[in-house]
């Protein structure tokens, strides 16, 4: 199946890097003005300026897919500054000021499990060869927020493929780092680390399924994910596992930490649905960012593409 | 009278520091990139608070003799409640569009708010039947009625605890200086009493 790009990229490469620093800018803007007014009332100056995100390495970019139906993008500074990254904190801001300590450089990943050429592969490795392609796509949280973000990577499928998978890989199973040092905040125990994703084989395998090294047209700032991450825009953000160290092909389905953790609350599959309510809030809607009403959520975040994934299936029992 | 007009000032300085917080994050542009999260999490953090703050006031009574904590409980409870009245506003307009029939559906399917909406119709009860008017005309009906923040406040901070996802440490500190607020209120001198009784019944036969 191929993947319908909806429309040409509408954005000039050119205009890429420019959102950053135009994210700066208006934020600069808007502290500037009001600040003036608050350090009149308070004695307090401007926030501390936006991160060094905004020097991370650009990438090059090959392709580029508009696939969130023309949909504004959001900002940067929203997408680095509102992170679920509970290893480096449960507050939606801590990821952005704690995940400096994340080291991505050197980094490999181990691959293993049911396939034919398991093994370590670099990161740059990894990279060196590949072209790299940019792709728009809606991203909706299981607490009902959503975003829409330009991710660069590749299919997923090209990076499984080449550890030739056999017959017997049903599931594929990824973990994120684990690192006291690096994640002190995973002291707390909050989840049960190493955090775990998984995904059935042919979900791993469809086109949408994506692989993400960065983001805006550069390297991923380390709160989104660095250096590598899962993007399934169907499904609910925790299904996106970040800072992907291990790989593995497997005949069983493989525990996954939310569901491990609540499993009448988070099931497997975690696609977006909103007929199936989480037990405790509403899925029918959800926020985006930058807007202050709730809007409706689509059946699989809008990318029916997916459905034939799902046929026979009760995705209220498989939810 | 000097001091009861510095607890005076000391109270309602309580309940403007969250309203000039808010001024000055919103003054900043520092509400972040979900503005209705931040606002709806900001009056609710600041309504446990002065809730609290609130039911401090009979232990600080017991424990330094001072009648004036008692005399301005009811400024702080007003604030916890114009607080309360913000954070429901906030989910109302910006969470419900002011649908009625979602507000109907939610208060049957989520728990956590059915939890909170009943503490805000008890807290309700309390603010009407606040004023000395309905404290004369209630007499001691009216401190029996007035017990009913007990209620309210555990329904707050388990609303509180049934929301979060994963990360229960801050409801659970919260809900445990509750539970230490209401145990001075257990009347522990006739319980330690009737123990020690009980004790010398048996030593004594
Ligand atoms: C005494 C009564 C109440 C107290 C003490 C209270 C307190 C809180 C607290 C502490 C939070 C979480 C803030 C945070 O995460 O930092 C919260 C969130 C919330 N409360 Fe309340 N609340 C009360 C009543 C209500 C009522 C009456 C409603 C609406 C009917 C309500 C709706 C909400 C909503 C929608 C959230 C946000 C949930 C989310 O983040 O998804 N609360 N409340």
């Amino acid at each position: 199946m191929l993947i319908k790009v909806a429309h040409p990229f509408p954005i000039k490469p050119s205009e890429i890097t420019p959102e950053v620093v135009h994210a700066d800018r208006r934020r600069f803007l808007r502290q500037a003005g009001l600040a003036t007014a608050g350090a009149a009332l308070f004695g307090y100056g401007p926030a501390k300026s936006v991160g060094a995100e905004a020097e991370l390495a650009p990438l090059n970019v090959a392709r580029k897919s508009e696939m969130a139906g023309g949909e504004t993008v959001t900002p940067y500074a929203d997408i680095t500054h509102y992170n679920n990254y509970y290893e480096f904190g449960t507050a939606k801001e801590d990821p952005s000021r704690n995940a400096g300590r994340l080291r991505t450089r050197p980094w490999s990943v181990v691959v293993d499990g049911e396939c034919e050429a398991p093994g370590h592969i670099d990161i740059d490795d990894l990279l060196k060869p590949q072209a790299l392609e940019e792709r728009i796509y809606r991203h909706r949280c299981v607490e009902a927020w959503s975003m829409v973000a330009p991710w660069v990577g590749l299919p997923l499928a090209d990076f499984l493929k080449r550890f030739r998978p056999t017959s017997k890989a049903k599931y594929v199973a990824f973990e994120t780092l684990y690192d006291r040092q690096q994640m002190p905040e995973t002291a707390r125990g909050v989840l049960d680390w190493p955090y775990r994703e998984g995904l059935r084989i042919d979900e791993a395998m469809h086109p949408l399924a994506f692989l993400s090294v960065g983001l805006y047209g550069r390297v991923l700032p380390n709160q989104d994910g660095a250096p590598l991450r899962l993007t399934l825009p169907w499904k609910y953000g925790f299904k996106s596992i970040k800072s992907i160290v291990r790989v593995r092909f497997m005949e069983r389905q493989p525990e996954v930490t939310w569901n491990k953790m609540a499993p009448d609350e988070y099931g497997f599959y975690s696609n977006v649905n909103p007929a199936v309510d989480h037990p405790r809030w509403s899925q029918a809607q959800e926020r985006r960012l930058g807007e202050l009403f709730k809007r409706k959520t689509l059946m699989f975040n809008g990318y029916p593409e997916v459905a034939s994934l799902y046929t026979g299936m009760d995705l209220r029992r498989f939810f | 009278m000097i001091r009861l007009w510095a607890w005076r000032a000391a109270a309602w300085s309580l309940g403007l520091l969250p309203l000039a917080l808010g001024l000055k994050s919103i003054l900043q542009g520092r509400l972040g990139a979900n503005p209705v999260e931040f606002v709806e999490h900001f009056t609710g953090d600041w309504t446990l608070r002065l809730l609290l703050a609130t039911l401090a006031m009979t232990p600080l009574r017991m424990l330094t003799g001072l009648t004036e904590p008692i005399r301005v409980r009811r400024i702080l409870g007003l604030w916890t409640f114009a607080f309360l009245c913000l954070h429901f506003l906030t989910y109302l307009v910006f969470d419900l569009s002011f649908s009625m029939t979602q507000l109907a559906e939610d208060l049957v399917k989520r728990t956590y708010i059915t939890l909170g909406f009943t503490a805000w119709l008890l807290l309700l009860a309390l603010a009407l039947t606040s004023t000395v008017g309905w404290q004369r005309r209630l007499k001691r009906r009216w401190i029996t009625l007035h017990r009913l923040i007990y209620p309210a406040a555990l329904l707050g901070a388990i609303h509180y605890l049934w929301l979060v996802k994963a990360d229960t440490r801050e409801p659970l500190i919260y809900l445990s200086i509750l539970l230490v607020l209401l145990g001075f209120r257990l009347p522990w001198q006739r319980l330690m009493g009737r123990q020690r009784a009980r004790a010398s019944a048996k030593v004594d036969p």
